[in-house]
């Protein structure tokens, strides 16, 4: 298996309701998104050979995929849970084709939810904000998710000579996109004064440079190209997959302002065989506005150090040279935690099969996705088409 | 040392013991590869580097330079509200290896990239004394 190029196809994707949803519990709207996938893919739960879920943190099992599998009673022959941060929902992208391509399974059920906003014990909340860093060498320091992330923007501030109203820019545009989304959860216009006058949380982040805290799920189906004719919408073939890993710790990063995004492009880019100025829109991790920035110079959309300059001007909305986040981003869709980036994926296929309403992205055939988890440890970046190429 | 006893103390393992043993005794401690010749933090079985496990403690000069910085304004959990602004840092050491750590005995604003600090050592337990910095006198950022 020299390249997955072309050979599996997600034939099936659909979105839970997003936002304060108590009247859900995470397991129910890891279902809830399983069941509207396989509508939209109109298979039963039988044809269903493989399945693969990450964790819920509200609501954890020991064995989660095999929990969700139970549920559902379905029997898969693959079944696993894949935790990996923001990069999660990526990286269980790339095994899941890899699974299809090696025969160990035919149709792959992706499916993943929790409930950060309404489910979280006071315990599980501080467990999830003590988690995200070393537990001698960097939590007893005090840092928060937010001070992580902003460790990386005033390092870029300082190197390179980006602004706060840079990084602003980036959740005007993502805003801008919610705006014309009506399952985004925040839909009133801001401006990058707005962001700049709201209150700061961990300087230079400012709150809304910061993600939002929500429940819902998002699942889809993948299955063989070959098989991707028998199915009713357009499929969407993966063109290219790679990942790169280069910490677990900030503190132990070999770069601060470039990521290992620059390898997760790079194998990704090279499988598919196109670059950056192939691709009609870009889906980028954006759980704090820097992230997105880094991961537009290191993807090579431009020169390191000039994405500040880069996002500017309408560049990165729709209508500019490269939409980003088209159906508003976790910053101002949703994000659930780890499940967050799986939205950015059912959106590309929206777009990718042309329904995207009023956010449309004209003519778009290609586009790249890319999730990092930890603190810009670990990176997988996606290439998707509408076409198997 | 009221309310500390919340903050989410370390727990030192076998191979972090004798760091935190070294500032108990107000000593930066790295550990230096005779087989390479690096330094590395934070403490390993083995040279990140070369894999050798000719580890010696070795202990630094307690200088570096902030590589990055934030000003926390919004406190991890309740132990740390206390603190509010505090600085949370990325120190660069002399000896090379780059650590996390609070930038303290200071105004949060004056702390920028390239700013000069040695460590300071704060009693947290019984157990536990914290290797934080503060800016070196005279030496503003570079």
């Amino acid at each position: 298996m020299d390249s997955l190029r072309g050979k599996v196809a997600i034939v099936g994707a659909a979105d839970t309701q997003v936002g304060k949803l108590p009247q859900f519990s995470p397991t129910g709207l890891c279902i809830d998104a399983a069941r509207r996938a396989m509508a939209d893919a109109r298979i039963t739960k039988d044809q269903i050979d493989g399945l693969i879920t990450c964790n819920s943190m509200a609501e954890p099992y020991m064995y989660h995929a095999e929990a969700m599998a139970e549920y559902m009673q379905i029997f898969p022959r693959y079944c696993m849970s894949v935790g990996a941060g923001g990069s999660t929902t990526f990286s269980i992208l790339h095994h899941a084709a890899a699974a299809i391509v090696s025969g160990m399974c035919h149709t792959v059920l992706i499916t993943m939810a929790d409930s950060l906003r309404s489910g979280l014990t006071r315990d599980q909340a501080m467990k999830m904000q003590s988690s995200a860093g070393h537990s001698q060498f960097e939590i007893p320091f005090g840092p928060t998710v937010p001070a992580f992330y902003a460790l990386i923007a005033r390092a870029h501030m300082h190197k390179y000579g980006t602004t706060a109203e840079q990084f602003a820019a980036i959740a005007v545009a993502c805003r801008k996109h919610a705006c014309l989304n009506p399952a985004a959860e925040m839909r009133t216009p801001i401006t990058i004064d707005d962001v700049m006058n709201s209150r700061m949380i961990a300087d230079p982040l400012h709150l809304l440079d910061c993600s939002l805290v929500s429940d819902g799920g998002s699942a889809i189906i993948m299955t063989s190209a070959d098989r991707a004719a028998d199915f009713p919408h357009h499929p969407v073939y993966i063109l290219g997959v790679g990942e790169g890993h280069g910490h677990e710790h900030i503190s132990q990063a070999q770069s601060l302002t470039t990521s290992f995004a620059a390898e997760s492009g790079r194998r990704a880019y090279a499988m598919a065989g196109l670059k950056p100025s192939d691709m009609d829109f870009a889906q980028l991790y954006d759980c704090f506005t820097p992230t997105v920035l880094v991961e537009l110079e290191d993807l090579g959309f431009c020169q390191k150090g000039e994405g500040g300059a880069f996002v500017e001007n309408g560049n990165i909305e729709l209508g500019g040279m490269l939409p980003v986040n088209t159906h508003g981003g976790l910053l101002s869709h949703c994000h659930p935690g780890n499940p967050g980036s799986m939205f950015a994926l059912t959106e590309t296929v929206t777009q990718l099969r042309g329904t995207a309403g009023a956010r449309q992205v004209e003519d778009a055939k290609v586009a790249i996705v890319h999730g990092q988890g930890g603190i810009m440890s670990s990176h997988t970046t996606v290439i998707l088409g509408r076409e198997r190429y | 040392m009221t309310g500390q006893i919340e903050k989410f103390l370390p727990c030192p393992t076998p191979e972090s013991a004798p760091f935190w043993q070294g500032c108990r005794d107000h000593k930066l401690l790295l550990q230096y590869c005779a087989a390479c010749g690096t330094h590395q933090f934070y403490p390993r079985i083995i040279c990140a580097n070369c894999m050798s496990q000719q580890l010696e403690w070795r202990e630094a000069s307690g200088r570096g330079t902030v590589e990055t910085y934030s000003i926390v304004t919004r406190a991890v959990s309740d132990a740390y509200a206390a603190d509010v602004p505090y600085v949370i840092a990325l120190i660069t050491l002399e000896e090379g290896p780059r650590m996390m750590s609070n930038v303290i005995g200071c105004d949060v604003e004056s702390v920028k990239c390239g700013v000069a600090v040695e460590v300071v050592f704060e009693q947290w337990s019984a157990e536990i004394t914290m290797p934080k910095f503060r800016p070196v006198a005279g030496h503003p950022a570079s």
